[in-house]
């Protein structure tokens, strides 16, 4: 069933979580949400799901006004990220509960039995049917969770943050299975997630949002390839960002020009985003950037290596090859082969990390003297 | 993954009884010894003492006390409204506990403080108040008398009255946390299952409340059992009609019938410790059945 979001808005205490938003997942997609923490994304999933109502706009289930009908009779699977599981039942009565709340059409006990043993093979959860939730493990109670949102045979199934409460290795197992099932079942199907390597993994389509909007809606090559805004850029992946000006249609560095495709951009101040990958060192001598080694980290087969350069000491990391000895203090060249260039205005992503400490009270570190001002 | 099991002992020391798990909370023998010397002191020991004069009867004085038929009227109204009452409030504490906890609306805070009220009053001070209204001449007897033709005050119904009111706190006060910890997700999923309102409320909400309902029940039972102060004023207490077993242990003590009075206490004892034994079972069932632990 093909999903169709409408100009959809939703404020909370006057904070917009939905900034008219408009979507089209089709039937059979697999879809990722990405964003930061607070960027809209769980609370569109929720407005699909009929959980939350928008304030403007409407949400479309194949072309049919979602809201004309109730939560209960819109037939989506909901998984949350804690699973939700109803504790004092049985796996079996867990997964059965969808088919046995149904008014109309009920299955007989003998099928519903069936069904939930069909569902607990397909989870691979075969012969735990009668334990408690609370006797699973955190990844066998995620896998009931979605065993019971497919008994209802939805028509989207809805995920939240499914893998976020497991630990890596099990998040990465349930995640290649659920991309098989996704190919056997067909579900239409969206799911949050704050991980980019999750949603580059699994989806189709990745959606990336901020602030309450859509950045991007793009395949997961687009958006690592052709990233739509500085934003996506800083937040798939690793980047660095420097500043640059736009003057004749070419970008230049400290007046080094830049040999980069620099598009309509007009004339002025303008951020260079760069990957590790488009900074190569220089090192037959040719012309290049003139930088001076930070530091360096080895990460698996490459050599991660900080540079500042410029006469504003702009950071810039790229990979080297481990086999080059590089020292810190060491003066080298580099040379930019890709990146992207975006004019000025539009922001970066800001790392969580960073923007909790600019808000933070230190009120007992300044108090103490550890910090000035 | 299991790691391998120290098994080695510390030299000297007798090897440990099997039921005492290597802990990481220390001082079990200590808070164990500590507990039940506590207990002992603060609750058998009086009990014993009760048990032991109530034996200087003998079985057949005892017996006849036990099956007179003032004192069967009494403990029969003694637990048949405490029983009563504790239903009442447990359907009514739930549904406060639920609104208290559900719904954000302005002096919900003072709501929440007032159901503490019956905790803190005398009870005996309730007993007047009650009294007061539900009299033939007060506000809320006169019209019940006259217009439904029930009457409350000075009644056994006004002792069912006075127990619902000292015994709704603990009902509300057991299950407003437990009814805070349930999860809106699992309620949110099982509308997206499919299942209306009642479906959730009855499958999905109540089932995880149950332990605490029970727990709730208990105690409104419990208290009303024991309670005093207040049902000695709101009912007239007549003999075979409204008079409570407390009250028939006070009036034999007045009349110097000491071993009479402990006797009763004895059967009150007797009574609501079975009671209370089979609901703490029932309690434990409901546990295991819902899958608590």
């Amino acid at each position: 069933m093909q999903v169709r979001v409408a100009n959809v808005s939703k404020n909370y205490a006057g904070m917009a979580a939905l900034a008219d938003v408009s979507l089209t997942v089709g039937s059979g997609e697999l879809v990722a949400l990405l964003g930061p923490s607070g960027s809209g994304k769980t609370t569109l999933l929720r407005t699909i799901a009929g959980l939350e109502t928008p304030d403007t706009g409407i949400v479309y289930f194949n072309d049919r006004d979602a809201s004309e009908k109730r939560i209960q009779d819109r037939g989506v699977g909901f998984v949350f990220q804690h699973y939700a599981l109803f504790r004092h039942m049985r796996v079996m009565d867990n997964i059965a509960f969808g088919l046995r709340a149904r008014r109309k059409n009920r299955p007989k006990e003998s099928d519903i039995r069936q069904k939930v043993m069909e569902l607990l093979d397909l989870v691979q959860l075969s012969g735990l049917e009668k334990r408690f939730p609370s006797q699973l493990s955190g990844g066998q109670r995620q896998r009931v969770a979605l065993a019971r949102a497919l008994a209802i045979e939805p028509s989207v199934l809805l995920l939240d943050e499914p893998f976020g409460a497991l630990d890596a290795r099990v998040r990465k197992d349930l995640r290649r299975w659920l991309r098989e099932l996704h190919e056997r079942t067909g579900h239409t199907t969206l799911f949050v997630t704050h991980d980019q390597e999750e949603a580059l993994e699994l989806a189709d389509r990745v959606v990336v949002m901020n602030k309450g909007q859509i950045e991007q809606s793009a395949t997961p090559d687009e958006i690592y390839d052709t990233p739509a805004t500085p934003f996506v850029f800083s937040f798939i992946g690793e980047s660095s960002v420097i500043p640059v000006t736009i003057g004749n249609g070419r970008a230049t560095l400290d007046e080094r020009v830049i040999d980069l495709d620099v598009g309509a951009l007009p004339d002025g101040p303008a951020q260079l985003y760069l990957r590790p990958e488009d900074v190569e060192m220089v090192t037959d001598g040719g012309p290049g950037i003139p930088g001076l080694v930070v530091s360096t980290r080895r990460i698996g087969g490459m050599r991660r290596v900080t540079i500042e350069c410029g006469l504003a000491r702009h950071r810039i990391e790229f990979d080297a090859s481990a086999e080059l000895s590089i020292q810190n203090s060491q003066r080298v060249q580099v040379r930019i082969i890709g990146g992207r260039v975006y004019g000025a205005g539009q922001e970066g992503y800001a790392t969580e990390k960073l923007a909790a400490s600019a808000t933070a009270d230190f009120k007992w570190a300044k108090a103490e003297g550890w910090l000035d001002r | 993954m299991s790691a391998p099991a120290i098994t080695a002992q510390p030299c000297g020391k007798p090897p440990r009884a099997k039921w005492r798990r290597r802990s990481v909370l220390p001082g079990f023998g200590l808070s164990l010894g500590y507990t039940l010397v506590y207990l002992s002191l603060i609750v058998l020991l009086p009990l014993a003492g009760l048990a032991i004069s109530s034996a200087s009867l003998g079985w057949n004085e005892f017996w006849a006390i036990a099956f007179d038929p003032r004192v069967s009227a009494a403990l029969q109204l003694s637990f048949g409204a405490a029983m009563l009452a504790a239903i009442v409030n447990t359907v009514f504490g739930v549904l406060i506990a639920w609104v208290l906890v559900r719904y954000r609306f302005p002096g919900r805070r003072w709501l929440d403080a007032a159901v503490d009220l019956p905790f803190a009053l005398p009870t005996a001070v309730a007993g007047i108040a009650l009294a007061t209204l539900y009299a033939p001449n007060g506000v809320f007897g006169a019209f019940l008398e006259n217009v439904l033709g029930v009457k409350v005050g000075f009644s056994a119904l006004g002792v069912v009255f006075a127990l619902m009111f000292v015994g709704l706190p603990f009902v509300v006060r057991t299950v407003q946390p437990v009814l805070e910890e349930i999860d809106r997700e699992t309620e949110e999923v099982s509308a997206t299952l499919g299942a209306g309102r009642f479906r959730t409320v009855t499958r999905v909400i109540l089932p995880a409340m149950f332990p605490a309902i029970l727990t709730g029940f208990a105690l409104s039972f419990a208290r009303g059992v024991g309670e005093y102060g207040s049902v000695i004023f709101i009912a007239n207490n007549l003999p075979f009609e409204s008079e409570i077993a407390p009250l028939l242990i006070v009036i034999k003590l007045d009349e110097h019938n000491y071993a009479g009075a402990t006797a009763i206490a004895t059967i009150m004892l007797v009574i609501a410790f079975v009671m209370l034994f089979v609901i703490n079972l029932l309690q434990a069932w409901s546990r295991k059945w819902f899958g608590h632990d």
